[in-house]
């Protein structure tokens, strides 16, 4: 019943070097819940105050942009691939 | 004299020190120059900005002019400073009664990029960068090539490989390592980015030199006003790529206000975009607070920008200032390029054409009252995308060398006419 999430590089410092962490939730915000069980410190890099997604952080669940489906609310499947990937905050 | 405290995220607040960083290592937000307005508020007057050169840099106490640097160590090709011109013309033509155009083809490599690349590539010098370069859709990669050049550093420039070939030759000639990339703009920006985290001497302007380069583009903010006789207009129309010019004017009339140089009075913001790459317009347009990146498919290859990287303080200083957003098809772009052409005499780039089509659609559609003070700003030149208008400007009479020939053309279309 558990979902892997991935990540990213900048992100690793707090989560002791892990690469993917195997979670279980079945929601992105139950997920991103036991992250910071797991790895305390990693949630308010991705939530802000409110409880809300950071704006310059994206979150996927396998290709789709949770930003685009339910938010936090967003069901995860077991098996299913949650990526935390920072913005490109860059370009002209 | 130094104005610069730092670095702040503009999303969680945390401060840096100045250095070559963009990102904010907690939440990931995008850093900003941080300065000490008592410090400003006591030097920055009327009288001291027009004392200085005829150039952006009249404005370096409100610019990230890094501690110690001096200004014979500028990189300065003369960017800025360019005409502000009424437009009654293509007022008449589009029912706005106070219209004025901000010609920034007028720039060293006719781009508004000249602002940016100046201000940047002055910072980089000061954080001993030694290469300059840039992810480019094709008006950065010049004005980065020959800001290079002519202050003697080292570039390189990447860009995606399906440039028009007037910007890769304009580019090319200033003797810079050009890398053409099989990919678009947003992914030549993502290399650049992996590129800018391994090697401290290479400064990218628009990555890890964001901060500083970015505001440069405040210079056309104070430009505006300043040549409205230290007056804010009533209506801003600009091009959005990013996102981030439009909100850079506004930050610049805030500046101002906030300094005293201008009346407080209220403004507008609008911005412009392509509707083959419209991220920022179709979020305004859906009322929705966030941006879904798009591939971009629109001839305004200047404005290609899938994934703005200042989409969401585009949104919120329309919303803010009671602006819109609007988007135009890649037919509406030439016709308005010919339209600013043949009302005004000036030949604009296809972000231009951006913008005028914008500008037309909002005036139709009641967004811009008719009598307020409206300016656009014109942010390329049109010798940069002469294919857009293949077939749409050529010979309007073909002839044999002699008198008769031209007198019987020209009397065959008046009757035409």
């Amino acid at each position: 019943m558990s979902a892997t999430i991935r990540i990213p590089t900048p992100l690793r410092t707090a989560t002791g070097g892990a690469s993917t962490v195997e979670v279980d939730g079945a929601t992105v915000g139950e997920a991103l819940a036991a992250l910071e069980q797991a790895h305390p410190g990693v949630g308010e890099r991705l939530l802000d105050d409110n409880g809300r997604l950071r704006r310059f952080v994206n979150v996927f669940v396998d290709d789709e942009d949770v930003r685009f489906a339910q938010g936090l609310e967003t069901p995860v499947q077991p098996g299913s691939t949650v990526s935390i990937i920072p913005a490109v905050a860059g370009g002209c | 004299m130094n104005v610069v405290q730092g670095l702040k995220c503009r999303e969680c607040g945390r401060e840096v020190a100045v250095g070559p960083v963009h990102v904010c290592e907690f939440c990931f937000g995008p850093l900003e120059v941080v300065y000490d307005h008592d410090r400003q508020r006591r030097v920055v007057t009327r009288e001291a900005i027009t004392a200085g050169p005829p150039s952006l840099w009249r404005y370096a106490d409100l610019l990230p002019v890094l501690p110690g640097a001096t200004p014979q160590e500028r990189v300065d090709l003369g960017a800025g400073f360019t005409p502000l011109v009424p437009a009654p013309r293509l007022g008449a033509a589009l029912g706005l009664r106070d219209l004025w155009l901000k010609n920034d083809t007028l720039n060293p490599t006719n781009s508004f990029k000249d602002r940016v690349v100046s201000v940047a590539l002055s910072a980089a010098r000061r954080l001993g960068m030694t290469t300059a370069a840039c992810a480019s859709t094709g008006n950065l990669a010049q004005s980065v090539a020959a800001h290079a050049a002519g202050s003697g550093m080292d570039s390189c420039v990447l860009i995606p490989a399906d440039l028009e070939e007037a910007k890769v030759m304009a580019t090319a000639v200033y003797g810079t390592r050009l890398v053409a990339v099989d990919g678009n703009y947003d992914d030549v920006n993502r290399l650049c980015g992996e590129i800018a985290s391994e090697d401290d001497d290479w400064g990218f302007v628009n990555v890890n030199l964001r901060p500083y380069y970015a505001e440069g583009s405040k210079t056309i903010g104070f430009e505006i006003a300043e040549q409205l006789g230290w007056r804010l207009p009533a209506h801003v129309v600009a091009p959005m790529a990013s996102g981030s010019m439009l909100v850079k004017i506004d930050k610049a009339f805030r500046e101002f206000t906030q300094l005293g140089l201008v009346d407080d009075a209220p403004w507008r913001i609008s911005g412009a975009q392509a509707t083959g790459c419209s991220p920022i317009a179709t979020a305004f347009k859906s009322g929705v607070d966030a941006i879904r990146p798009v591939r971009p498919d629109t001839v305004a290859k200047s404005l290609a920008i899938g994934d703005p990287a200042d989409g969401y303080y585009a949104l919120d200083v329309v919303h803010r200032t009671g602006g819109a957003m609007e988007d135009v098809s890649d037919p509406e772009i030439a016709e308005a390029i010919l339209l600013l052409a043949r009302t005004e005499g000036v030949f604009a780039e296809t972000a231009g054409g951006v913008t005028v089509a914008v500008l037309a659609k909002l005036a139709a559609a009641g967004k811009i009252d008719p009598d307020e003070r409206t300016v656009a700003v014109i942010s390329g030149h049109g010798l940069k995308t002469l294919p857009v208008l293949q077939g749409r400007a050529t010979p309007t009479h073909t002839i044999v060398p002699t008198l008769d020939a031209f007198h019987s053309a020209l009397a065959i279309q008046e009757v035409h006419a």
